[in-house]
């Protein structure tokens, strides 16, 4: 292992294995709905998809409306390069992600619940489907009116977009909705509809079990809790890693870095590139968005030598892109295309290197005007790469 | 009735006529069949009441809903940025080598077919790929060619 200036705090919480799961569950579904979104609000919870949208509101707002069928659903898509904690937390511990469920059935009214899972963790599904009828009979015990099951996505990024997801498991091609209307009032089916990433549903289950305060006392105002890393690229350690927020990239790269880490990588291709001149300026958590204080991130970390070139870094994200793009709206299908060819065109010497300022005001454009997520944060990676490593686009 | 028209049947009497069951449907048939055929898309179609069009335009959104003929055995190789960093090309070429037939290819015994696929979600285990659902990681040119000499002396 590296020698360390200041050990980061692993947190084991999410994985630790919990013999007592139905009695937790027993307590947690007697509770009143109000003190179950109470303790869901106080504790700070966000989002661990790559959003950051406050849990207990998403669920309090699903609870309130007064449509007779509610979904929960559990967005187990895990496609952003980089993330693979979704899967190790569904493989590992299971029951928690169900409970989550579970409880939050309970205050919504949902009886149905899905577990969307890419297509790529289809081997999970035997293991997951005798969880499920495991988790039923508790369910039966406890006298709860809930059934969950498992939809198999068909390889498609996209597909981790929420209103994508549930246009997917209507059949459909997984085009992202217009929005508003939201899911918490217009989901799958048309019906409101809870979704969450694997890891927040999770998160909820060590709320209920231990209550608000011991969540709360981690992270950093705003950034509350501690979350899942997959940690990967140039680092002797990689895998998964619970660490409290609020940490600077400079902690966690003396923790995980190889000693000669020039870049890093956060929140997937989607995210942020982090260079080393920003490291102890930069902390990983929710608040504050682009001026690159602070980064939201569903828990990709990648790690780049000084021997990697961020051009063929660069050219990766945009090929990924450019493949995952649904195609639906202008600026985001052409722009990726347009985005490809331009960098390679720069690299080949066949535009000017201020062709890279045109492409950089063609990601702007792209923020914009997109219809969802995947055309809005091509934006990310691009400008924070071409901003910081110039040269190796050119040379 | 043919295998087609009895593997439709069967999974449309499993999941039901409504749209929602389109998805696993079209899987059930690619887990069997490797693919999506014309034929196979007109009989859903036909069963289910939902035009052909719709059928197609939902398959064909999907990288693992193929609507060309692959092999018994796809293998999608993971060209994701962790995956290329850690060699991910000797990999491919290695495979190549041994199967003799390039990337998006299948071999004349319709046996493998070789595909790209982003991000598999094993990057602390890269390189990655897939062998149909099963997951291979830490691959080496050469245990790549022990994973797959397996499979092409299978029975
Ligand atoms: C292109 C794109 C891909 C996404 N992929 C995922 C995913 O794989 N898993 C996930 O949980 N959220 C993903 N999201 C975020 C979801 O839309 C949604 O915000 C999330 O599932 C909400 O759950 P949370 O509040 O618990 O994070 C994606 C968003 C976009 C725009
Ligand atoms: S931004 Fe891209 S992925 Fe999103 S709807 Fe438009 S084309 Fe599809
Ligand atoms: S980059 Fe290959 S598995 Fe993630």
């Amino acid at each position: 292992m590296t020698t360390t200036k200041k050990q980061l705090h692993r947190i084991d919480l999410i994985f630790k294995n919990d013999e007592d799961c139905k009695e937790i569950l027993r307590k947690a579904l007697s509770k009143p709905n109000q003190e179950i979104i109470n303790e869901m609000v106080n504790s700070g919870l966000k989002g661990r998809g790559g959003a950051g949208f406050p849990t207990g509101l998403k669920w309090k707002l699903t609870a309130e409306s007064k449509e007779k069928d509610k979904y929960v659903i559990c967005n187990a898509d895990e496609g952003e390069p980089g993330t693979f904690k979704d899967r190790e937390i569904l493989s590992r511990v299971p029951h928690k992600v169900l409970s989550g469920m579970a409880v939050c059935a309970k205050i919504t009214g949902a009886r149905k619940g899905f577990i969307y899972l890419r297509g790529e963790y289809k081997f999970l599904v035997p293991e997951l489907k005798k969880e499920i009828r495991k988790f039923h009979d508790i369910l039966d015990d406890l006298g709860l009116d809930f059934r969950v099951e498992i939809f198999l996505g068909s390889g498609a990024y996209i597909c981790g977009e929420e209103s994508a997801l549930f246009e997917s498991m209507e059949g459909k091609r997984g085009e992202p909705r217009n929005k508003p209307p939201f899911p918490t009032e217009c989901g799958y089916l048309n019906k409101p509809t809870v979704i969450n990433n694997v890891e927040t549903l999770a998160h909820s289950y060590t709320i209920l079990k231990f209550g608000a305060q011991k969540f709360r006392d981690l992270g950093v105002k705003d950034s509350r809790g501690s979350k899942v890393f997959s940690v990967s690229g140039d680092t002797p350690i990689p895998g998964i890693y619970e660490l409290e927020l609020g940490m600077t990239v400079q902690d966690f790269v003396d923790d995980f870095g190889d000693g000669d880490t020039k870049a890093v990588q956060v929140g997937g291709a989607s995210g942020f590139l982090v260079p080393r001149k920003r490291f102890a300026k930069t902390t990983i958590g929710y608040q504050g968005k682009l001026t690159g204080i602070s980064l939201p991130t569903g828990g990709s970390m990648m790690i780049f030598n000084s021997s990697r070139s961020m051009y063929n870094v660069l050219n990766n994200y945009l090929d990924f892109f450019e493949e995952e793009s649904c195609g639906q709206c202008t600026p985001c299908r052409v722009g990726c295309q347009q985005l490809l060819k331009g960098i390679r065109a720069v690299k080949r010497g066949e535009k000017p290197t201020s062709y890279l300022d045109k492409l950089m005001k063609l990601t702007e454009t792209m923020k914009l005007t997109a219809k969802c997520g995947l055309g809005q944060s091509v934006a990310n990676s691009f400008s924070s790469i071409v901003e910081n490593f110039r040269e190796e686009m050119i040379y | 009735m043919d295998f087609q028209e009895k593997l439709v049947q069967g999974l449309i009497s499993k999941y039901g006529t409504d749209r929602e069951n389109l998805l696993p449907i079209l899987q059930g048939v690619v887990d069997q069949e490797r693919f999506l055929s014309e034929d196979v898309i007109l009989k859903i179609s036909k069963a289910m009441a939902i035009p052909a069009a719709h059928v197609y335009g939902t398959a064909s959104f999907y990288s693992f809903l193929d609507t060309e003929p692959r092999g018994k055995y796809v293998i999608r190789i993971c060209k994701t940025i962790t995956c290329s960093m850690k060699g991910k090309n000797q990999i491919l070429l290695a495979i190549e080598n041994f199967l003799k037939v390039k990337v998006g290819e299948t071999t004349i015994d319709k046996k493998f077919t070789i595909l790209q696929t982003n991000c598999l979600g094993w990057c602390h285990k890269a390189p990655a790929m897939l062998v149909n659902d099963e997951v291979y990681t830490e691959l080496t040119p050469e245990n790549v060619v022990d994973i797959l000499r397996e499979y092409k002396e299978e029975k």
